[in-house]
């Protein structure tokens, strides 16, 4: 059986290669584990790019593959975030709480502990109270589990809310908005427990391990993202092959003549959707312990439309294209953004880069949009020589039926 | 003589337009049936209305032994129970081969996990290419079927519809585009269809229709117009002036 998988499928295994080459060069590389010529901020750049291209995986399948231009799936990614966020600022801060209080002349009560880690954390908003969204923190498996659970209800209850009702095509484009968008004002409030616009922070410290520098922290990240990476890959890639795969692309072409051989539409786009989500989670919680600090900001609804925009010029409906864009795009974006290339001055004006970044991301976007709809997954085909046969002539009409008009002459 | 399929006093309006008028129609468990009528006279809107896909203002469609009403009922559901359908426009998945699109339409669970899990038996692939060698298509199995031709397209959804194993076939204008040999070809596969099943057919081609040698049923603005045998129903003058007289 697995022979049959990758054989069918020798992209898979060449994906994989690939990616355990890299992950082996960053790891003789880096500071911790090499010879340390990449800096561990770019390990780390290169550790939250791997966590990207999986959310670009996810956002593959449900645009590329299933047909739904979700502009929301950034939000799932931030729920992964949020929740794994909450157990390391938790745990974190009662370390540091628990050494204070080892000074003090009587031992500490737990609802003295409680107390005072719910000061330190909720200080900015004005409170040392753990509300009820912090009931899990403590813990590090159920915040796990929360990792996974919560997008995937989000995913579920808006879900299945939509598709029952057949919203399809920009509306529904326009609700995932609308709801990455509800979520990112919610969170916003300090209300929301998760302590406003503040948003979590110090996630790269790791708790109880003070003693380990963040040079190896980061490179551990690295693997953990690689891992998930090439095992998200593989999910997808044995999703979208075989029957399952071609229902969902059926249902992209059109899901009319899909509902009409029997298969029930709306239940294959809810399981795609879900599962995207948790992907899409899973990403996330991978992502800001790298990053440091995760806000509302990061939901807003832009960050949603910058994956369909890095899935489109990677070459949307195949798994390694989307991976491609997002690594290409959000590498080229750091460069840019970070102020490395140089300004342009033509004199009258000068091209700052960092402001004029975004207007060359649009451009190209239109631009493979018309001219190169495989995105730089179309590349590939060129090499590969796997165009679609140009069988050239037109259809010869009703009398010669099937035959075209040079197949006809022969 | 039990029917299969009994739809009565069906109407359907759109934006205030009678598409469908008050129409009644019914078919037996091996029956093959023929709906001719001019363009507009409501035959694809009748498919839509058996299939699921309008809802109409009145009347019912029942269906099986049980009578039970298909209004109402989603369209996977109806095809779960044994309506398949043929389109006019031929609607097959381009970006597929044909061997994919035929797998799909293969009679088996359609739920999603158990497709998710799903491996083509070897009962399934025998069935894939029996069916590919009915319709012609058997040294085009692992072509995409966007490659095949107007006329091949049609066969490879006629193929699709025979996969479903349905027991009602709703079949809307099978033979367009196709050459002559291909058209007796399929009326040779609808024949024999018929012989277990019921069909339905709608063409507008008369020499398609004769060569089906079955019943006739004639739609005119939504409503029919009249019944019988192709003979009987050419020679009503109403129907030599609303169709055939033009
Ligand atoms: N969804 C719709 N909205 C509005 N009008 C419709 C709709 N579907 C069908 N009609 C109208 O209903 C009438 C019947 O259409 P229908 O497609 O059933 O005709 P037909 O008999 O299949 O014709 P043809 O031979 O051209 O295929 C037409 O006048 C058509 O314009
Ligand atoms: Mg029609």
């Amino acid at each position: 059986m697995q022979n049959t998988f990758f054989a069918k499928n020798p992209s898979i295994l060449i994906f994989i290669g690939l990616l355990a080459l890299f992950t082996l060069f960053v790891t003789v590389g880096s500071e911790a584990t090499g010879m340390g010529f990449i800096s561990t901020s770019f390990v780390k750049t290169l550790g939250k790019t791997l966590c990207l291209c999986l959310i670009a995986l996810a956002m593959d399948l449900v645009w590329g593959y299933i047909g739904i231009l979700s502009l929301g799936h950034f939000a799932f990614f931030g729920l992964g975030g949020y929740m794994i966020g909450m157990w390391l600022m938790y745990e974190r801060t009662r370390d540091i709480v628990m050494g204070s209080l080892m000074n003090a002349a009587l031992p500490p009560t737990p609802t003295e502990i409680r107390d005072a880690i719910g000061g330190q954390i909720f200080g900015v908003v004005g409170s040392n109270q753990f509300p009820a969204v912090w009931a899990f923190a403590h813990s590090l498996p159920l915040q796990l589990i929360l990792v996974v659970l919560v997008p995937g209800l989000l995913a579920l209850v808006f879900g299945w809310l939509a598709f029952r009702s057949r919203v399809t095509g920009v509306y529904l484009s326009i609700l995932t908005q609308a709801m990455t968008l509800a979520l990112s004002l919610y969170l916003y409030q300090n209300e929301s427990g998760l302590r406003g616009n503040n948003g979590l922070s110090g996630l790269q410290n790791l708790p109880h391990l003070d003693a380990v520098p963040q040079s190896l922290i980061s490179i551990w990240f690295f693997w953990a993202s690689a891992l998930a990476l090439a095992l998200g890959y593989l999910l997808c890639a044995w999703v979208v092959s075989g029957k399952f795969g071609s229902v969902i692309r059926g249902i992209r072409d059109d899901e009319q003549r899909v509902r009409f051989m029997g298969y029930s539409v709306e239940g294959y786009k809810l399981f795609v959707f879900v599962l995207t989500a948790v992907i899409a989670g899973i990403a996330g919680a991978l992502y800001y312990p790298q990053a440091g600090i995760i806000n509302p900001g990061e939901m807003a609804p832009i960050a949603s439309i910058y994956l369909a925009v890095w899935v489109a010029i990677g070459g949307r409906g195949r798994l390694y294209g989307a991976v491609l864009g997002a690594a290409f795009v959000s590498l080229v974006s750091t460069w840019f953004t970070g102020g490395q290339v140089p300004s342009i001055p033509l004199g009258f004006y000068t091209v700052d880069w960092v402001d004029w970044w975004l207007v060359l991301l649009g451009l190209s976007f239109v631009l493979v949009t018309l001219f190169a709809p495989q995105g730089i997954g179309g590349l590939v085909d060129l090499i590969a020589g796997k165009l679609a046969p140009n069988r050239h002539g037109a259809p010869l009409g009703p009398d010669q039926g099937s035959l075209r008009e040079e197949e006809a002459e022969k | 003589m039990s029917q299969l399929l009994e739809v009565s006093g069906v109407s359907v309006s759109f934006d205030g337009f009678k598409a469908i008028n008050n129409l009644s129609f019914s078919i037996g468990e091996a029956e093959m049936r023929a709906i001719i009528g001019p363009n507009g006279a409501g035959k694809t809107t009748f498919m839509d209305i058996v299939t699921g896909k309008t809802k109409p203002n009145a009347g019912t469609v029942l269906w099986g032994e049980m009578s039970r009403n298909l209004i109402g009922m989603n369209e996977a559901k109806i095809a779960r129970i044994g309506v398949g359908r043929k389109f006019q426009r031929p609607t097959v998945f381009e970006d597929q081969s044909v061997f994919d699109n035929l797998m799909m339409a293969v009679k088996n669970t359609r739920a999603p996990w158990s497709v998710l899990f799903f491996k083509p038996k070897f009962k399934d692939i025998a069935k894939v290419e029996e069916l590919a060698s009915e319709i012609g298509l058997s040294d085009q199995l692992k072509r995409k079927s966007g490659e095949l031709s107007h006329g091949q397209k049609q066969w490879l959804e006629i193929g699709m519809l025979l996969a479903q194993d349905p027991r009602l076939l709703l079949v809307d204008e099978p033979a367009a585009g196709m050459t002559l040999a291909e058209r007796e070809h399929t009326t040779d596969i609808l024949k024999r269809t018929a012989k277990t099943r019921a069909v339905v057919v709608v063409e507008h081609d008369m020499e398609f229709v004769r060569r089906l040698e079955c019943k006739v049923t004639v739609l005119h603005e939504g409503s029919v117009l009249a019944e019988g045998s192709l003979d009987h129903v050419t020679a009503n003058p109403q129907v030599i002036e609303v169709y055939l007289g033009r």
